[in-house]
C-alpha cells in the first residue's frame, strides 16, 4: 500500500474514466433530447471496435496484403507501417473511419428504429432499442466471429507498440495510457465548446430543453436528433477502438459491461448533463480502479453501483443534474 | 384593399380521435392586430399551434403571402415570418437571457448586424432584460420570463407575431405593460394574431376579433362591435 500504487491506480483510473466518459456522453446526448435510454449503444462502442480492428488490418497487417488479389494494398500499407509520420496517418485513419462509419450507423439506427416511434408511448422505443441491440450483437456473431479477436496483426504484432512514455513517483505510465487521456480529454473540450458556443450546439442544447420551443425558433429538429445521434456513436467508436488497443481483443459481446458501466456514469454526473458524463466518467473509472487495488478486484462493480447509489440518495438528479425550473 | 397575410381556410385539427377545430377560418390583414377570444378549450391554440405547424390540420388550407404553409413543418413556418411565442413562455430555462434571445434570431445568421438591431430593440422595450441578460431565464419571475418570449419572438423578425395568452398569471401591471408593447410593435409594422382570455385587454386593442366555441367560429366582427356587443359582454367579460 504504497504511495505508488496509489498514483498507478490512480492513472489506471483515469484512463478507464476516459474510456467511461467517452461512452457516456452517447447516453447523455440522446437521453438528453429525446428521454430515451439507447440501449444499442454499447453495441455501437463494440462495433467501434470492430470497423477499427478492419482498418488496422487492412492497412497495417502484412497478412491481409498477402491474400490473393489484395496485393495492391502493398504499397499503401508500407506507408502506413513506416514508423513516423504513417503511425500517426494510421491512428488517424483508424479512429476517423471508425467514428464515422460508427456515427453513421447511429444516425440510421434512429431514422429507422426509433423516429418511427418517436410519439409512441415511451416503453416502446426502448423495447426497440434492445432489439437492435440484439441485432448487432448477432451480426457481429453470426458474419464475423464468435470468439475474442486479438486486437493485432495475424503474426501476433500490435499495431501501437507498449512503450513508457514517462514515470512518475516510480510508476511508469504507458504510451497508451497517455494517448487515451490525452484524446479523450481533447474530444471532450472540442464537444464542450461546440455545445456552448456554436449555433448548433446552442440550437442542440434548446432543442433539449424544449423541442417544440426549439422548432418555433426554426431548428429543424429532425436534424438536430441526427447529429445527436451521429456524435454519441463516433465518440463511443472511439472509445471501443480505444478499449480493443488498450485490453488487446474485441468480442461481440464487449459491450454490455461498460455500456452499463457508462450509462451509470452518466446517471452519476446528472443524465442529459454533457459536463456530467465526463466528471461521472471520470469519477467512476477512478473509484473503480481504486477499488479494485485497496479493496478487491472482485467488488470493483460492487463498489462502483455503491456509488451509484449513494450519489442518487443524496443527489436524486445526479452530481451536475439540475433541478429546472418547470414550466409554469 | 389591404393585402390579407394570413390565410385560415376550414381547418379541422384532431387530437387523436377528437376534433378540436370544426372547420375554422380567419384571415389576418397586413398591419392588423386580430385577436381570438373564447373560453377554455374552444380552439384559440390549437388554432395557432396549427398555423405555426406544431399540429397539421387534417382537412383544409392556410395561406400565409400567397403561399401555402399547412403541413409544413414548424420550422419551414418559422422560416417565412410567422413566429408564435407560444402559451406557457416555454423559454428556455437553463439558457441566459441574452442566449435566449439569440435562440430567437437562429435563422438569421447571416445578418449580424440585424441581429444586433432587433437586440438592441428589445432591450429598448424591456430594459428590464438588459438588467437581467447573462441571467438564467429560469430564474426569471413569470413578467420577465413574457418579455423575453415576447422578446425572442421579436428577434426572429416576424412579418406575423402570434401571441398566445401572453397576460396569462401576470399582474395586471405587467398585463398592461405587455399590451402596450403589442401595440408599439404594431404601430411598427408588425401584424399581430393574438390570442387571449382576457378578453377585455385584447379588444381594445385588436381592430378586429373572432369569438371561438368549442371548435368552431361563433362571432367576428371589429374589436369594438364585439365589445358593445351584448352575447361577448355577458359571456367573456363577466358583465350582466
Amino acid at each position: 500500500m504504497t504511495f505508488s500504487y496509489v498514483v498507478e491506480q490512480t492513472i489506471n483510473g483515469v484512463t478507464l474514466g476516459g474510456l467511461y466518459a467517452l461512452v457516456a456522453l452517447g447516453y447523455t446526448l440522446v437521453y438528453g433530447i429525446l428521454l430515451m435510454i439507447n440501449f444499442a449503444h454499447s453495441e455501437l462502442f463494440m462495433m467501434g471496435g470492430y470497423v477499427g480492428l478492419g482498418v488496422l488490418k487492412v492497412l497495417a497487417d502484412p497478412a491481409v496484403a498477402d491474400k490473393a488479389g489484395m496485393g495492391f494494398l502493398k504499397p499503401i500499407q508500407a506507408f502506413f507501417m513506416s514508423g513516423g509520420v504513417g503511425f500517426v496517418a494510421l491512428m488517424v485513419a483508424t479512429f476517423l473511419v471508425s467514428a464515422v462509419v460508427v456515427g453513421f450507423l447511429g444516425v440510421i439506427i434512429e431514422r429507422f428504429a426509433y423516429r418511427p416511434l418517436r410519439h409512441a408511448p415511451r416503453l416502446a422505443p426502448l423495447i426497440s432499442a434492445i432489439g437492435v441491440s440484439i441485432f448487432l450483437q448477432n451480426a457481429v456473431l453470426l458474419w464475423i466471429s464468435s470468439k475474442q479477436l486479438p486486437y493485432s496483426r495475424a503474426d501476433g504484432v500490435q499495431f501501437v507498440t507498449a512503450t513508457t512514455a514517462f514515470s512518475v513517483a516510480g510508476v511508469d505510465v504507458s504510451t497508451m495510457q497517455v494517448f487515451i487521456i490525452v484524446t479523450s480529454l481533447v474530444l471532450l473540450a472540442l464537444l464542450d465548446t461546440f455545445v456552448s458556443k456554436t449555433r448548433t450546439g446552442r440550437a442542440m442544447r434548446a432543442t433539449s430543453q424544449d423541442a417544440e420551443a426549439a422548432g418555433l425558433m426554426g431548428v429543424d429538429i429532425n436534424r438536430v436528433i441526427a447529429l445527436a445521434f451521429f456524435i454519441g456513436p463516433a465518440l463511443g467508436a472511439v472509445a471501443g477502438v480505444f478499449n480493443g488497443m488498450y485490453y488487446g481483443s474485441v468480442k461481440f459481446n464487449m459491450g454490455f459491461i461498460p455500456g452499463i458501466k457508462s450509462f451509470t456514469a452518466a446517471v452519476i454526473g446528472g443524465i442529459g448533463n454533457l459536463r456530467g458524463a465526463m466528471l461521472g466518467g471520470f469519477m467512476l473509472g477512478i473509484i473503480e480502479s481504486l477499488a479494485a487495488g485497496f479493496i478487491s478486484n472482485a467488488y470493483r462493480d460492487v463498489i462502483a453501483f455503491i456509488v451509484l447509489i449513494l450519489v442518487l440518495v443524496f443527489r436524486p438528479g445526479g452530481l451536475l443534474g439540475e433541478a429546472v425550473a418547470e414550466k409554469v | 384593399m389591404p393585402q390579407t397575410v394570413l390565410s385560415v381556410d376550414a381547418i379541422h385539427t384532431y387530437y387523436g380521435q377528437i376534433e378540436a377545430l370544426k372547420g375554422i377560418s380567419v384571415h389576418v390583414d397586413q398591419g392588423e392586430i386580430v385577436t381570438l377570444i373564447g373560453a377554455n378549450g374552444a380552439g384559440k391554440s390549437t388554432t395557432l399551434k396549427t398555423i405555426s405547424g406544431l399540429l397539421a390540420p387534417k382537412t383544409g388550407t392556410i395561406t400565409f403571402l400567397g403561399e401555402v404553409i399547412s403541413g409544413m413543418p414548424v420550422h419551414k413556418v418559422t422560416e417565412r415570418g410567422v413566429v408564435h411565442v407560444p402559451e406557457g413562455r416555454r423559454i428556455f430555462p437553463t439558457m441566459t437571457v441574452e442566449e435566449n434571445l439569440e435562440m430567437g434570431a437562429y435563422l438569421r445568421n447571416k445578418d449580424p448586424k440585424g441581429v444586433k438591431e432587433s437586440m438592441e430593440r428589445v432591450f429598448d422595450l424591456f430594459p428590464r432584460l438588459e438588467e437581467r441578460r447573462s441571467q438564467k431565464g429560469g430564474t426569471l419571475s413569470g413578467g420577465e420570463q413574457q418579455m423575453l418570449a415576447t422578446g425572442r419572438g421579436m428577434m426572429a423578425d416576424p412579418k406575423l407575431l402570434m401571441l398566445d395568452e401572453p397576460s396569462m398569471g401576470l399582474a395586471p401591471v405587467v398585463v398592461e405593460m405587455i399590451f402596450e408593447t403589442i401595440q408599439k410593435l404594431n404601430k411598427e409594422g408588425i401584424t399581430i394574431l393574438l390570442v387571449e382570455q382576457n378578453a377585455a385587454m385584447a379588444l381594445q386593442v385588436a381592430d378586429r376579433g373572432y369569438v371561438l366555441e368549442t371548435g368552431g367560429i361563433a362571432l367576428e366582427g371589429t374589436g369594438r362591435e364585439l365589445l358593445v356587443n351584448e352575447q361577448v359582454r355577458k359571456t367573456y367579460l363577466g358583465e350582466v
